[in-house]
């Protein structure tokens, strides 16, 4: 008897090993952990329990055979993080280079099947080199078997990929599919095609960083969402990210005690629009002064800076925070802000988090990079997601909402709940001097009389309280009472409910 | 007395005088410029005046425009703060034609007090202690040479009209006094307007020891001991105390009476300061008089309890001091730290923008202790590029030096300053200087123990130990805090730890925590533990802790597994990880810095207003490769080497954020 058990002991320790200690090594050397040793990282201590840790494939083509390690690449199973519960994968690169064969496939779309069916997230852990080629079409199954179950589990629980090592061909679309791409700096890349094939083609001669590292992703493609120092950093703040999120689209978000008073008056902020209108500030400050301790999490912080994305907390609840940033573009709207704002606002929509916008926007960016590269689609779908989303809706214009981009951020007319405005808002058609030039064409050649015309414009209507005389804005309000505002408004949105009519699904201009 | 004062100036001293006139029954009128239209004095002042664009000399220190507000306000008298209009004879005149007091002396002291060799000759015939040096006025280089020879070297060269270290220069030799008189005689004529050269005696191991005279207008002066103010960066005064460590009773005397003296013999009035070196033997040598409210005269206060702006005040209402020499007692010991708005570690840039965060210690006066902040400033403010970047006066009182600097060390730990660069890191680096500790300080301190600039501190073993115990118990209150969150499988939440291993400045202090409802006491695995509390909670910026019956105050940031900590002049990451983190942790690679020789970095948020260059252009060292523009002032980025532009990444009318690459370089 005690010899079956111990059987059992030894088959644990060898399937630990994964690659055995001399891949181990090689990996640690290239300044990454093991898959087992970053679910360590990502879980509460000894709260992982292990699936599938005897699985082997069944190849026998290229002496397959000769070597079936235990799991097969890939370490899956649950554990809990802060006491909840989440589903993760881990490919382990010292097995195969981590690759992915039918039954390592099978692994991952065990533990997809049992978070959907038990409601909680899956994180996924990206290090491989691709398919096994030794089993062929079997390995390109299993990648699409991958993605159905992430196409299905998309909007019912959050899923979130980090990339730890290479990821490339067509295993970039199971985290091209999921919520949120995160990626380690310097020891992570993702593409479709690799630089040897780039150059075969088309000449170009690009390394692999270059191609698809963390910077290119975060600042340029805006496929990665973030970017961590390292495989410590990046799993440490994955449990943060997590202590966001609900943990499927029947929960609520998450509540957790909170230390800072849901009164408290930050008079700084009466000074946070600066004198001159032309003159940028920070949006960031806002942010920060208004939610919980400070704390954002931001999302696409590198990309598309001219609008701020990230979660935050008001009175210990989840909200997602969006906001135009006037230190880049004027925080005007454009092709990639859009797109970014439009993804983020769904996920919140998708996962029953209430939104809060700032807005400070003069418009969208004109020009014909913008208009043949399609703003007039691209802008749609953050106009699309405002408008459908039905979780609760808070609004605050801290300066300028001109034009259709007034209309976009949120507005009373996309249903918002509480609409307010600083009274240093400027809710109109257009800015003084242009819409002037317009109503005036013909005295333009008058410049007395145009600045004149200008002046009565923006006494008139560089204000909050012609759009509050329509009822467009619910309330003007103090700067320095924003917290106060925003987290009563939250709270009086506890009960909101709102239904969209029925569809199959809705069409969204993609 | 006065129904109303104006007060003409801005800042820290225009508040300073308007609590007094306040607390006197005065009402008080503020000036300010465009750049000060929200400012802190207006704010306080019963009225405000405006009088004009920011720049200085089209506003406050324009006669004309003081005049204006004045008659339009019907202030019956005028403070002039220190700067500005103080030291300006024609307005003492000016005021004197109106018929409105100057809170100051008569503008024949000033005129007197004014001019260097002026000062000098006065202060010698009233049988004051001067730098031995040549009186007259210097011809040419021979000369110059000449003199130096005769006084013996080293010399020191200096403008007549000079100020601020500008025009100064010191000679050890012939060739050095050859060129340092033209070189000085160059910047006077620039600076100045005024090339009068003098040259004296250069003191070695000088301290800078000056002593406050009150003189009322009826013949009667006092002096209020001495400050010290050795602790200067390039004549600018940085730490101020009073008394001084150096001094002892035979020669504050003797200084004090000189000083009266002095001031008698001008027929001063109102307070006063005459300046002294002070050399290693206690012997003393006149400097000059300084005929105004001094910015450091808090520490005078503190150690006397008189309020000398209120005595400025009575003075000039022509009122007899009602304090005699016999009243004056000094009492304990007083500090100073001026507060500027200048980035330590960029080489004391001036920095300037929005305070995002200003929250100074709290004010206390108990018989035990005293903390005092004279600011001029309010979060949410603007530090503006026209004025003095100093933006407040940090004052401790204890009844020991050594109780004192203990205070400002807490003092300085729990002030807060966010969004622009300030020295508040250097001045709690000075604080436990073991040479400043001990009073061992000249003029020359900061330079010499400074000489490459400063450098964020590295802390002693045991001092960070104490950090370490306070990241620990902090850590773990953030940690439970998170097992909190809703959602959680009950009978299989997370259980917080007790082991940790805290990792700061290269050390790692294995540790476990014994925490109960008071607090936590954290054993070090080394031997030794440590009794931590505290009211801190998640989230909060400023950590007021004791550890071990001491108080620690820490400037908290988030960072992943750990928290930024910034204290004693360190700045820290402080990582809490368990045991196992931490063992996983030391896997990952260091990361080296970025080489950025060979790009052009944004300094400041700014808009690109021009880029100057092309790819493949060959700049000289010096030549201008693009122009900035931030908070609506043009910033020329030049080239620091000869090289090659090998890509050009932004565009005129760009928006980029600080250290985004605007230029490589092959």
């Amino acid at each position: 008897m005690k010899d079956i058990l111990q059987e059992l002991e030894s088959r644990r320790e060898t399937a630990r090993l994964g690659g055995g200690q001399r891949r181990i090594d090689s990996q640690h050397a290239k300044g990454k952990l093991t898959a087992r040793e970053r679910i360590e990282l990502l879980m509460d201590e000894d709260s992982f329990e292990e699936f599938d840790m005897f699985v082997a494939h069944r190849c026998t083509d290229f002496n397959m055979d000769q070597e079936r390690p235990s799991g097969d690449g890939v370490v899956t199973g649950w554990g809990t993080i802060n006491g909840r519960m989440v589903y993760v994968f881990s490919q382990d690169f010292t097995v195969f280079g981590g690759s992915l064969s039918e039954t390592h496939a099978e692994k991952i779309c065990k533990i997809m099947d049992m978070a959907m069916q038990n409601g909680a997230p899956v994180i996924g852990i990206n290090d491989s080199g691709g398919a096994r080629i030794q089993e062929g079409v079997a390995s390109l199954a299993g990648y699409a078997e991958v993605f159905q179950r992430n196409i299905m589990a998309s909007g019912v629980v959050p899923q979130i990929s980090v990339i730890m090592g290479p990821c490339a061909g067509g295993a970039v679309y199971s985290p091209a599919m999921t919520d949120f791409i995160f990626m380690v700096k310097d020891t992570s890349y993702m593409f479709v095609t690799g630089p040897d094939v780039v150059k075969t083609v088309t000449n170009e001669v690009v390394t692999a960083e270059e191609l698809g590292g963390a910077t290119t992703h975060t600042r340029k493609s805006s496929v990665a969402d973030g970017a961590f120092e390292n495989d410590v950093d990046a799993l440490t703040e994955i449990r943060r990210l997590v202590d966001f999120l609900p943990l499927n689209n029947r929960d609520k978000a998450p509540v957790r005690p909170f230390f800072d008073d849901p009164a408290r008056n930050e008079d700084s902020l009466d000074t946070l629009i600066p004198t001159n209108a032309n003159t940028p500030y920070d949006m960031h400050e806002l942010i920060r002064k208004v939610v919980d301790e400070g704390d954002f999490f931001e999302i696409q912080e590198e990309f598309a800076k001219n609008i701020l994305t990230g979660f935050a907390r008001l009175e210990g609840r989840t909200v997602g925070v969006v906001a135009n940033q006037p230190m880049v573009l004027a925080g005007c709207l454009d092709i990639d802000s859009s797109r970014k704002a439009a993804r983020f606002v769904r996920f919140c929509d998708a996962f029953e988090i209430p939104i809060l916008t700032f807005v400070d926007v003069p418009g969208f960016l004109p020009g014909t990079s913008q208009e043949f590269g399609g703003v007039i689609k691209h802008g749609a779908k953050l106009l699309f997601a405002y408008g459908e989303a039905t979780v609760p809706k808070v609004t605050v214009i801290t300066r300028k909402a001109y034009g259709g981009a007034y209309d976009v951020m949120a507005s009373k007319h996309l249903r918002g709940d509480f609409n307010y405005a600083w009274p240093t808002a400027e809710i109109a058609v257009m800015g003084a001097k242009g819409a002037t030039e317009i109503l005036y064409r013909s005295e333009l050649g008058d410049k007395d009389k145009i600045a004149a015309r200008t002046a009565d414009y923006e006494a008139r209507f560089a204000n909050p309280f012609v759009a509050a005389e329509k009822g467009f804005i619910d309330e003007v309000i103090m700067p320095r009472n924003t917290r106060k505002r925003v987290c009563r408004a939250f709270a009086s949105l506890r009960g909101k409910k709102l239904a969209n009519p029925w569809k199959k699904h809705d069409n969204i201009p993609l | 007395m006065f129904k109303k004062i104006l007060i003409a100036n801005r800042g820290e001293i225009a508040c300073r005088v308007i609590k007094t006139a306040r607390k006197m029954g005065i009402a008080t009128v503020a000036i300010y410029s465009d750049a000060d239209a929200l400012a802190l004095h207006v704010q306080m002042a019963d009225e405000a005046i405006h009088i004009g664009p920011p720049p200085a000399n089209q506003s406050y220190i324009v006669i004309d425009k003081v005049m204006a507000a004045i008659r339009e306000s019907g202030a019956e008298a005028v403070h002039p703060g220190y700067g500005f209009l103080s030291e300006n004879s024609k307005f003492a005149e000016a005021l004197e034609a109106a018929g409105v007091a100057f809170v100051g002396p008569p503008k024949g002291a000033i005129e007197a007090m004014g001019d260097k060799i002026t000062s000098k000759k006065i202060a010698q015939e009233a049988g004051v202690s001067t730098v031995p040096g040549y009186m007259g006025l210097i011809a040419d280089a021979d000369d110059a040479v000449k003199i130096s020879n005769e006084v013996g070297y080293p010399v020191m060269i200096k403008a007549s009209a000079g100020g601020g270290g500008k025009g100064m220069r010191i000679a050890w030799n012939d060739a050095e006094a050859r060129e340092g008189f033209q070189s000085s005689k160059n910047e006077a004529a620039s600076s100045f307007g005024d090339d009068r050269i003098f040259i004296e005696k250069f003191v070695t191991q000088p301290r800078h020891i000056e002593i406050q005279v009150l003189c009322d207008a009826h013949g009667n002066g006092i002096y209020l001991g001495e400050r010290e103010c050795s602790i200067q960066r390039r004549n600018q005064k940085v730490i101020e105390e009073a008394p001084s460590p150096f001094l002892d009773a035979k020669t504050r005397k003797a200084m004090g009476e000189q000083a009266v003296a002095l001031a008698q013999a001008v027929g001063y009035t109102s307070a006063g300061t005459v300046e002294f070196i002070v050399d290693g033997n206690k012997n003393f040598y006149f400097l000059e008089m300084n005929t105004r409210l001094q910015v450091e005269h808090p520490v005078t206060e503190l150690i006397t309890g008189v309020d000398l702006v209120e005595q400025m005040i009575r003075i000039a209402n022509g009122e007899p001091l009602a304090i005699t020499q016999e009243d004056v007692k000094l009492n304990g010991w007083a500090m100073e730290s001026r507060l500027y708005a200048e980035d330590p570690y960029r080489g004391f840039l001036p920095s300037i923008g929005r305070l995002t965060r200003y929250r100074p210690p709290a004010e206390v006066a108990t018989a035990a202790h005293v903390v005092r902040n004279d600011t001029g400033v309010y979060e949410g403010g603007e530090i503006s590029m026209f004025y003095d970047p100093m933006i407040a006066k940090l004052c401790t009182w204890a009844p020991t030096r050594e109780a004192a600097i203990e205070e400002m060390r807490v003092a300085l730990d729990s002030f807060e300053v966010e969004g622009i660069g300030h020295n508040l890191p250097f001045l709690s680096a000075v604080m436990d200087h073991p040479k400043f500790v001990a009073g061992d300080i000249t003029t020359a301190f900061i330079a010499e123990e400074y000489p490459d600039g400063f450098e964020p501190v590295t802390l002693e073993r045991g001092a960070l130990a104490r950090v370490a115990a306070a990241a620990a118990a902090m850590n773990r209150v953030a940690e439970i805090r998170r097992t909190r969150v809703s959602g959680r499988m009950d009978n299989h939440e997370r259980t917080v730890g007790d082991d940790w291993v805290v990792s700061l400045q290269g050390i790692d202090f294995k540790v476990r925590i014994d925490a109960d409802k008071l607090g936590a006491s954290v054993h070090f695995d080394e031997g030794g533990a440590m009794r931590v509390t505290s009211d801190w909670t998640p989230g909060q910026p400023l950590a007021v802790l004791d550890v071990d019956d001491a108080p620690l105050v820490l400037k908290t940031g988030k960072i992943p597994n750990g928290f930024r900590i910034r204290t004693r002049g360190a700045d820290m990451k402080v990582h809490v990880r368990s045991p196992r983190q931490a063992e996983l942790a030391r896997l990952m690679p260091e990361k080296q810095a970025p080489d950025t020789s060979k790009l052009l970095l944004c300094p400041m948020p700014g808009l690109i207003v021009k880029i100057d260059v092309e790819v493949g252009d060959e700049v000289q060292e010096g030549q201008a490769l693009c122009t900035v523009e931030a908070m609506k002032m043009e910033n020329i980025l030049r080239a620091e080497k000869k090289s090659t532009v090998s890509k050009v990444n932004a565009a005129a009318g760009d928006n980029l954020a600080v250290d985004d690459v605007i230029l490589e370089f092959e």
